[in-house]
């Protein structure tokens, strides 16, 4: 029973993994950049959950949808300010600006909000936990609606970039960017909207985030966010099942190996099963291998 | 020797060593005249680390083409390992120059085993997942020394993860690494001489490096591996030895850098230290040797200047490497400053022959 337990909680954790994981793989899949500050708009985003529901005292959807509103807002204004001007510039300028953004973010952040942790109220605070056989396994609401909240997007994503003409103009810009371009897809338009879901999903990932684990400072995006990188990495960059499928595994190994090998360790071991992951499959779980031609 | 004559390479590598010796006599006679202040007197250790460890991930980075994002894994290991050997032999009659060469020397080998061990992935990754595993490197190795317990009694090493009690010590036993406090009590050692002195070594090795036949071979891979490939450079030498080169200098600046202080935590080794590396590189010029030392030196003293507006100078940091790249990367920048420089330039142009007329008149 207390392995379930532990189980389910790397589920949940994972799911906030896959769904940050989520903003890093479409936007490097169809921008092709690594785009280093998502962390830091989870972070401003659970400050703005933070405000209108724990302070202002706003129903907790209402306030969601306003930090998703906010972050939406917030990564569309970086990519036209800091990456577009650099879209044709080598890929390292773009990531040191994408870090600059991220140091941008958190100092932002740090001098509205002081850098002291804010005390998060978890957004199902008024739910109940689950108890499953006779009170041996309870499962805590936060659990199970991270989860159902991360499946949920998961099938409305797939369906949209499956389904819909703004998904299919998202996989012909992440395929060929020039062709796409010839094609009439407005490339520019494509990649601001990769940029506000990405964001969307951030805003929610940080109200699920900081509802498990309920403190809030500056740097609450950034460890997230490169475990989150690295989810998208495991699953294969590029990829939307490949994130969902690495940050629920990593997710789950985090939680386990904390459980029984080591909290110290954990994340020496998410990283380890990583490198050996890419160093057996180069391009991770579900990457597309793509040959090179001359 | 006619000074016209020297190559290019030369006259810039001439350059390259007159900054940092320059620099060095600056300081020097700065410091006779008392105007160095104690606060950026304490600088000058690291801002030579920095300029190791930048030197170093250039090769990396500028030469090999490679993405690497733990550039702080190496400098960690390194640190540990000659830091060691220096606790170690600092009580016993062992000679101190040599004491401290022996730790630079073995914090250099260690970190060039780990360069190796990291490197064979570097064979069947590129790019960004490169990138991944390198971070994941200096995030493992960060991890492992925060849980990493060492101690030394008469029957030898002990070795525990968990803390130091489990380390079954004897009476006489000294603890070494004890867990996230790292290594304490380390007889300060590094001065500016030192760092400069592994500043010009570092500089000295890597720019023969780049200017031999193996740094062709690197540069190559970086241009076209395919190419390079099938003119039968052996590829995965050269990346190896790139990226071994660059791990033993990190780990030697680390050495360097422990040395400086009475304590040494694995925290201070992280992923924003990597990063920062990462900057200097880049602001000073992907592939430019000097640059990376004038822009590791001016970016460790920038935060500093900016002390006076103590809140706003990580504001202002960031601030400014958003708006460096994008008016140093942009090809529209690029374009305009083109436009601008052409203007003057006709400027110039056109007024000289004036200026030549009314005097020939």
């Amino acid at each position: 029973m207390q392995f379930f337990s532990y189980l389910i909680n790397g589920i949940s954790l994972g799911s906030v993994y896959a769904l940050i994981a989520l903003g890093y793989t479409m936007v490097y899949g169809i921008a092709k950049m690594l785009n280093f500050a998502h962390g830091d708009v989870i972070m401003i985003g659970s400050y703005v959950v933070f405000f209108a529901f724990g302070s202002a005292g706003l129903n907790p959807v209402l306030a969601i949808v306003l930090s998703m509103i906010v972050c939406t807002v917030l990564g569309v204004v970086v990519e036209r300010v800091a990456y577009r001007p650099l879209r044709e510039a080598p890929s390292l300028a773009v990531l040191i600006t994408a870090i600059g953004v991220s140091y941008l973010l958190q100092q932002v952040a740090q001098l509205s909000w002081s850098s002291n942790p804010k005390s998060f109220t978890s957004v199902v605070s008024g739910m109940q936990p689950v108890s499953l056989f006779g009170g041996q396994l309870t499962i805590s609401a936060e659990t199970i609606v991270t989860i159902i909240a991360c499946v949920v997007i998961m099938i409305v994503l797939m369906w949209f970039v499956n389904y819909t003409p703004a998904g299919h103009a998202m996989l012909a810009v992440s395929e060929d960017r020039g062709a796409a371009q010839l094609m009439g897809v407005n490339v520019n338009g494509t990649i601001s909207l990769t940029f506000a879901i990405g964001s969307a999903l951030a805003a929610v990932a940080g109200a699920l985030l900081c509802s498990s684990y309920p403190t809030l400072q500056p740097t609450t995006g950034a460890m997230p966010g490169i475990k989150a990188f690295v989810a998208a990495v495991f699953g294969g960059i590029g990829s939307i099942p490949g994130a969902f499928v690495g940050g629920i595994l990593l997710g789950i190994i985090e939680n386990l190996s904390k459980a029984y090998i080591s909290t110290q360790l954990s994340d020496a071991i998410v990283f380890l099963v990583l490198v050996v992951v890419l160093i057996v499959k180069p391009t991770g779980l579900l990457g597309k291998k793509v040959n090179v031609k001359v | 020797m006619n000074l016209k004559n020297l190559n290019r390479s030369t006259k810039s590598n001439i350059i390259t060593f007159g900054i940092v010796i320059g620099f060095y006599l600056l300081i020097q006679i700065l410091s006779a005249a008392g105007m160095v202040t104690n606060s950026f007197a304490g600088q000058l250790v690291p801002i030579c680390a920095y300029v190791v460890m930048a030197v170093s991930l250039n090769l990396t980075v500028g030469m090999l083409g490679e993405l690497s994002l733990g550039h702080a894994g190496f400098m960690s290991v390194g640190a540990f390992a000659g830091t060691l050997v220096w606790v170690t032999l600092y009580d016993t009659a062992f000679p101190k120059p040599a004491a401290l060469l022996l730790a630079f020397v073995v914090g250099g080998v260690v970190a060039g085993i780990f360069g190796f061990l990291v490197g064979i992935p570097v064979l069947r990754l590129s790019g960004d997942y490169l990138a991944i595993v390198t971070l994941a490197f200096g995030e493992i190795v960060k991890n492992f020394m925060n849980a990493c317990n060492l101690g030394i009694d008469s029957k030898g090493l002990h070795f525990s993860l968990k803390d130091t009690a489990s380390l079954n010590l004897d009476a006489d036993g000294k603890v070494l690494i004890n867990g996230a406090m790292g290594i304490t009590g380390i007889k300060k050692a590094s001065t500016f001489t030192i760092g400069i002195v592994l500043v010009i070594i570092t500089l000295a090795v890597i720019i023969n490096l780049v200017n031999s036949r193996a740094g062709r071979a690197i540069t190559s891979i970086r241009d076209n591996e395919i190419a390079a490939r099938s003119v039968g450079i052996p590829i995965t030498k050269y990346k190896l030895m790139a990226f071994v080169t660059s791990a033993v200098f990190a780990g030697m600046a680390g050495v360097l850098y422990s040395l400086n202080y009475s304590s040494l935590v694995a925290k201070k080794f992280d992923y924003n230290t990597s990063i920062l590396i990462l900057v200097f590189v880049v602001l000073g010029g992907i592939g430019n040797l000097r640059g990376s030392v004038i822009a590791a030196t001016v970016l460790t003293v920038l935060p500093e200047l900016l002390r006076s507006m103590n809140d706003y100078r990580m504001l202002i940091y960031a601030i400014v490497l958003i708006v460096v790249m994008i008016f140093n990367q942009s090809p529209q920048m690029i374009a305009m400053r083109k436009r601008l420089t052409a203007r003057f330039r006709k400027d110039a142009a056109g007024k000289a022959p004036k200026k030549n007329k009314k005097e020939a008149a």
